[in-house]
């Protein structure tokens, strides 16, 4: 098991600079290192001299991957790519364009995105396993029918009418919480609960009928028919049967998520005010803030590597089958 | 084994006119149609059948544990005093697992993967037995005891997938006999399992039926297992039960035209040579049953009032009956076919070899650690040397595991042998690129076990033939077929006429076609290229045997005409028996012995082909040969035993076999054996 991690650790690394190099070059094909000083200069204030000077005190006045006028190891280390990636992997994000020190600004914010987040996250796994269980259970029948209609007809609609029509009713017409905002301590929960709630209803449709789907395949298999023969009851086939062996490939999806939680949600946190990690990344995009962006895709990168390496820890934990001795 | 003479045990089951189908949109196929039998405590009635007839759909009708499609249409199962059709579910319940359990046939898949043996074995003691905790687990011990697993302390805590298919099926008669039953279903119980590891466990079932009075209803396909197993037989066909009787009486006179056609239709020695009988046609589809008597369109005695009328039960003698109009009307019966005769004299081989292949190898490296290091081999295939003459049939016989397959799989270069040669004509084949071996593809062709997974469901016949064809570059004029794209009268025609289809199957897709059919398509697809050796992988296990006669007749038949060497890769040793000239036995990655069909199968020197085939169950009353038991099951060809491979399971075992690896004697001119027993140069 220890091997095989460190396995997987040494794969990562090749993985982060890749992803580091593609994010680098798709941001630099769009804007050169002039168009990010004129956009952060200001219209007015830009002349060629002020141009070079910003690029100068910010490191963007090297080539971009290859440095021909350097010698030796200087070639591929004195670039921008160099110098704007290597520390991020001692976990230097360096700052933003406005000069705030990202790290800082990713731990302040790191609160109120897991506090959507993870409530979503357990709230909408438990109600979608258990509808799920449901339909399984009354299989062929007309719940079971009308069941799996509601779902498409919930994963056909977008997320974005969710969020618009709930804010709509719960909020302009009923007046139960405020539309949007984000305050801390013990009032916080007024402004969670709405994104919280469409966050999970708008996860229902598509998740219920995978996981209905799993079951369904489980149950169709010979160790169930014997566990019928056994004379066991239908509930005690479920849960002690097919739940343990479904819960196998639901794993896959579901652990290795758990992780980008951390990263928030960017259309929820936009819409509903919430200074998390997405808005922050949304807005990083919109001011073309190089460093910011970088540092987010950085970081969901490793925690997507960790989420992967999680899900072959839980696999280990539920499937007796797969040990990592090799 | 002597149940018939044995007194009449209490009356367990008794179901009368059972029926049940499938639903299938609006409509309801009937697939069990009136069966009717009785079971005594301590007697064993065997259901045969092939392939659809409804003998597994009568077994789980009886629990009731039909699938979503199936519903039980009419009739009464009575068991214990009650109808157990008219109970509720929850009294079904208790039932089920307690006075009445049943075991499946395939072990790998009928036990929870993610639960452990104990937990099980528990589950049903606590729902039947009302035992949990220390007593169940030592109740569990002891049904594992019981049921002949070494070491059950250990393999209670274990997961199926830590134990061989032989212990898998013994945990599954342990989880059965947990709610200590009075009638035990076993639907195939040996099916999926290698002819030594079947010896045992119907050896146990059958100690385990004497111990508990028991009684026990047997399905099964194989006539060598219900002459070892049953008290009477019940055959069925097409969802009827066509004729009963004691164990005697059954393979001493079967009476029913289709029982008489399924006897006839086994290949053995005495059928070398000559044709095999086949069952003309095809099982009737549900969905389209006949009037009369369901056997009649391939009955050959058949007449009017058979297509018109259902038969009715006949007493033929005491517990012998049968459902066919010929009990009333014998004289109908036309006299039996007389059979070929003796088989002709097996020649000698002659000329050079089309194939030779010498100490052949095939190493699957076993990689660990961080740097995936590779820390040893599975070695599958360990010096494997053969030859096989034009015209000639070489079966490469052997249990599951033993690399039988991964030999056809590297001579043909499908998968790169580790070291050692294989020539065809004296081309060597190893080493070749793959540009340098297609010309050598048309010359060399394999047909698969599983006709039903190895053809391409999105091509039609058609494509699936001609594929192979426009590979190779080959022009089609195959047995005098004229240019052209294959229409009925082009070459794709002659192919398919040549194994047996209509032409106008080119248009077709393979589900279209039963299994029978489809392994001729792939034999056709074989042909189409005109090779001159053929790999036979288990060509026929998938198939019933009626449908297995028809293509041995075929195989033979193209033999004959092309002149075709074959290396036939089985475990079915009356298939060697009809088929081949000579026989390797292979264990572990080694041939053990090689000889001729008479050599090897008549006088078998190493201990463990003598095993294996005093294993075979044979489908005669007289026949049976006394036992040799092997202890345990095959090793893992990742650690073979030190020494002979086969010491730590042989019975004649001595001091040398654990330390060195016997060298090759030669017996005879034909006839080599690889034994301590037997040391060379004498």
């Amino acid at each position: 098991m220890l091997a095989y991690l460190v396995r997987r650790l040494l794969y990562a690394l090749p993985i982060l600079i890749g992803v580091n190099l593609i994010t680098f070059a798709l941001f630099f094909v769009v804007n050169t290192p002039d168009d990010m000083a004129r956009m952060q200069l200001g219209v007015k204030r830009v002349t060629p001299d002020a141009i070079e000077k910003w690029k100068a005190e910010r490191g963007y006045d090297k080539p971009l991957f290859v440095n021909s006028a350097a010698s030796g190891a200087g070639v591929l280390t004195e670039t921008i790519f160099f110098a704007k990636s290597a520390r991020m992997f001692v976990g230097d994000f360096g700052r933003a364009e406005d000069g705030r020190d990202i790290a800082r600004e990713i731990s302040a914010r790191m609160g109120p995105s897991l506090a959507i987040a993870l409530p979503t996250f357990v709230l909408g796994l438990f109600v979608t396993v258990a509808f799920a269980l449901v339909l399984a259970f009354f299989r062929a029948s007309y719940l079971d029918f009308w069941g799996v209609v509601l779902c498409v007809a919930l994963m056909s609609i977008s997320g974005l009418f969710y969020i618009i029509g709930g804010q709509y009713l719960i909020s302009k017409v009923w007046k139960l919480v405020p539309i949007s905002g984000y305050g801390g301590g013990v009032e916080a929960w007024k402004f969670l609960i709405l994104p919280v709630l469409i966050g999970v209803v708008s996860g229902i449709g598509s998740s219920t009928r995978w996981y209905r789907t799993i079951f369904l395949e489980e149950i169709g298999k010979d160790y169930v028919r014997t566990a019928r023969a056994k004379g066991l009851s239908e509930a005690a086939v479920l849960f002690r049967h097919v739940l343990r062996n479904a819960l196998i490939p639901i794993l896959t999806g579901v652990v290795v998520v758990i992780p980008l939680l951390f990263m928030g949600s960017l259309l929820t946190e936009s819409f509903f005010g919430i200074p998390g990690l997405g808005s922050y990344t949304i807005d990083a995009i919109n001011a073309q803030d190089f460093a910011v962006v970088r540092a987010m895709v950085f970081i969901g990168s490793v925690l997507y590597i960790v989420g992967l390496m999680l899900t072959d820890i839980s696999y280990t934990l539920v499937d007796p089958r797969i040990r990592f001795d090799r | 084994m002597s149940g018939a003479d044995a007194m009449p045990g209490e009356l367990l089951l008794s179901v009368r006119d059972l029926r049940m189908g499938f639903v299938s949109g609006r409509r309801v196929l009937s697939a069990v149609d009136g069966i009717g039998f009785e079971l005594r405590a301590g007697e064993t009635l065997a259901l045969l059948g092939e392939s659809g007839c409804g003998k597994s759909a009568t077994a789980l009708a009886l629990l009731r544990l039909l699938p979503a499609a199936g519903r039980i249409l009419g009739g009464a199962v009575e068991f214990a005093g009650r109808d157990l059709l008219q109970l509720p579910e929850s009294a079904m319940r208790a039932v089920r697992g307690g006075g009445m359990a049943m075991i499946f046939q395939e072990p790998a898949t009928s036990l929870n993967p993610v639960l452990t043996v104990g937990r099980q074995i528990g589950e049903v003691l606590e729902r039947h037995a009302g035992l949990a905790g220390a007593p169940a687990r030592a109740r569990a011990l002891e049904l594992l005891a019981a049921v002949g697993i070494a070491d059950p302390q250990r393999r209670l805590d274990e997961y199926p997938f830590q134990l061989s298919g032989g212990m898998k099926q013994r945990v599954m008669i342990a989880v059965a006999l947990a709610g200590d039953p009075r009638l035990l279903v076993a639907d195939e119980p040996t099916t999926a399992l290698d002819v030594t590891i079947q010896a045992q466990i119907l050896d146990l079932l059958r100690r385990l039926q004497a111990e508990r009075g028991m009684g026990l209803l047997l399905i099964t396909h194989d006539l060598g297992v219900v002459a070892q197993m049953a008290t009477r037989v019940g055959v069925m066909y097409a969802g009827e039960l066509v004729e009963e009787a004691p164990r005697a009486a059954f393979f001493g006179a079967p009476r029913h035209p289709y029982t008489q056609k399924l006897f006839a239709a086994l290949p053995d020695l005495a059928r070398r040579g000559s044709h095999l009988e086949t069952i003309p046609g095809q099982v009737p589809s549900l969905a389209a049953m006949p009037a009369g008597c369901r056997f009649a369109a391939r009955c050959p005695h058949a007449w009017a009032r058979c297509r018109d009328e259902s038969p009715r039960w006949n007493e033929l003698a005491p517990g012998h009956r049968m459902r066919c109009h010929l009990a009333e009307e014998p004289e109908r019966a036309a006299p039996p076919v007389a059979r070929a005769e003796a088989p002709a004299a097996v020649s000698a081989p002659v000329a050079a070899p089309l194939l030779k292949v010498d100490a052949l190898r095939v190493h699957f490296p076993i990689r660990r650690g961080i740097l995936q290091r590779t820390v040893g081999h599975v070695k599958a295939v360990d010096g494997v040397s053969l030859e096989l003459a034009r015209g000639r049939t070489l079966a490469l016989v052997g249990e599951s595991g033993c690399g039988k397959t991964t030999v056809g799989k590297a001579i043909l270069q499908l998968i790169a042998p580790t070291a050692g040669r294989a020539q065809l004509d004296g081309v060597e084949l190893t080493g070749l690129s793959r540009g340098a071996l297609r010309p050598l593809r048309r010359r060399m062709q394999m047909v698969f076990q599983d006709p039903f997974a190895s053809l391409n469901p999105r091509m039609s016949v058609g494509e699936i033939i001609g594929e192979g064809m426009g590979a190779l570059g080959v022009t089609p004029d195959v047995a005098g077929g004229q240019e052209g794209e294959g229409g009925p009268g082009g070459a794709l025609g002659a192919l398919l006429r040549q194994v047996g289809l209509d032409p106008a199957a080119a248009e077709r897709y393979p589900h279209e076609f039963s299994g029978g059919q489809r392994q001729r398509i792939a034999i056709a697809r074989a042909l189409a290229v005109q090779p001159e050796l053929i790999v036979c992988d288990e060509p026929t296990s998938a198939l019933d045997v009626s449908v297995q006669a028809q293509i041995l007749n075929l195989l033979k038949a193209l033999q004959d005409d092309l002149g075709l060497a074959y290396l036939f890769i089985t475990h079915n040793f009356a298939v060697v028996e009809y088929l081949a000239h000579e026989v390797a036995v292979m264990y572990l990655g080694r041939i053990v012995e090689r000889g001729s069909v008479a050599d090897v199968l008549r006088a078998p020197k190493h201990p463990y082909t003598q095993a294996l085939l005093s294993a075979v169950p044979s489908p005669r009353l007289d026949a049976q040969p006394a036992f040799i038991r092997l202890p345990g099951e095959t090793p893992s060809p990742a650690n073979p035993p030190a020494g002979c491979h086969f010491h730590p399971r042989c019975p004649r075992a001595s001091a040398v076999c654990r330390e060195r690896y016997p060298e090759r004697s030669e017996l005879s001119a034909t006839h080599t054996v690889h034994c301590h027993l037997y040391p060379p140069g004498k």
